[in-house]
């Protein structure tokens, strides 16, 4: 059952991930993005981390893809979808083709374990995943999760002071 | 029981997908996404590495690229738009010089 799940899971990303690149229309590429996102989602869930899943639904499909389909269509972008995309020659493709190949069974067939912690399957069913990741997050991270908050208000003000300053100059 | 080979395999085929895609793509909106499916690869294989060694960290490292890609994509979209109000297109080509002319 997992093994068809996540060759579900698997085949659907790389197909809509290649078509999210390949799209001349930006939101038809958008909107596969989408699709690959909330996939990556459920591939989450197959590996145990059902709140990694959630923030990966919330932040990737809910915020960051609704920013970038907001600026889409707040742009007019009727030439760039007229355009040719993507590599023309045929030599371009298959180079491109092959080079990722090599790279995907290069890490597939060359790992070797080494190493095994202590956050065992059990303990995580025990616990629940979010009590385990966020006990693991408050004590032992504490401090690189207060810098996280302090890069996440740097933008905040940046993107104000840009759209502010812009205003204030009355040009456009 | 999905070895771990597979979900490395899945992750390196996606990254090579936005890495291409990166530096085929002449739009700039399209560079932004090839960098966040780049991310996106690179979690899939933290949070496997996570799972298969039975340690939180990776996780948690994931938690924060997830949280830096959110702010980085802010930043870029203004840049993005500001650029836009400048030169009227986003392809690359226009883009030789950043202030207005």
């Amino acid at each position: 059952m997992v093994e068809l799940l996540f060759g579900y899971f698997a085949i659907v990303i790389i197909t809509s991930a290649l078509f999210g690149v390949t799209r001349k229309n930006l939101v038809h590429s958008l909107l596969w993005i989408l699709l690959m996102f909330v996939h990556l989602g459920g591939l989450y869930l197959l590996l145990n981390a059902e709140f990694l899943a959630m923030v990966q639904i919330i932040v990737y499909a809910g915020a960051i893809l609704v920013m970038f389909l907001f600026v889409v269509f707040l742009l007019n972008l009727k030439e760039e979808t007229k355009e040719p995309v993507f590599i023309h020659s045929w030599q371009g493709r298959i180079y491109g083709v092959l080079i990722l190949l090599f790279f995907a069974l290069f890490g597939a067939f060359t790992y070797k374990k080494t190493h095994t912690g202590s956050f065992t399957i059990e303990l995580i069913d025990k616990q629940g995943h979010t009590k385990t990741i966020g006990t693991a997050l408050f004590n032992e991270y504490l401090f690189p999760f207060l810098i996280l908050g302090f890069i996440l208000l740097v933008p905040l003000i940046g993107v104000g002071i840009v759209a502010v300053r812009r205003k204030a100059n009355g040009t456009s | 029981m999905v070895p771990l080979s597979f979900y490395l395999a899945l992750s390196a085929t996606l990254f090579f997908i936005g890495a291409f895609s990166f530096l085929t793509r002449r739009n700039l909106i399209m560079m932004f996404i090839s960098i966040e499916i780049m991310l996106n690869s690179v979690n899939i294989s933290l949070v496997a590495f996570s799972h298969y060694m039975q340690d939180i960290r990776g996780q948690i490292l994931a938690l924060f690229v997830i949280a830096i890609a959110g702010g980085a994509v802010a930043v870029g979209l203004i840049i993005l738009v500001l650029a836009y109000r400048n030169k009227k297109t986003l392809k690359l080509e226009e883009f030789k010089l950043l202030r207005e002319e």
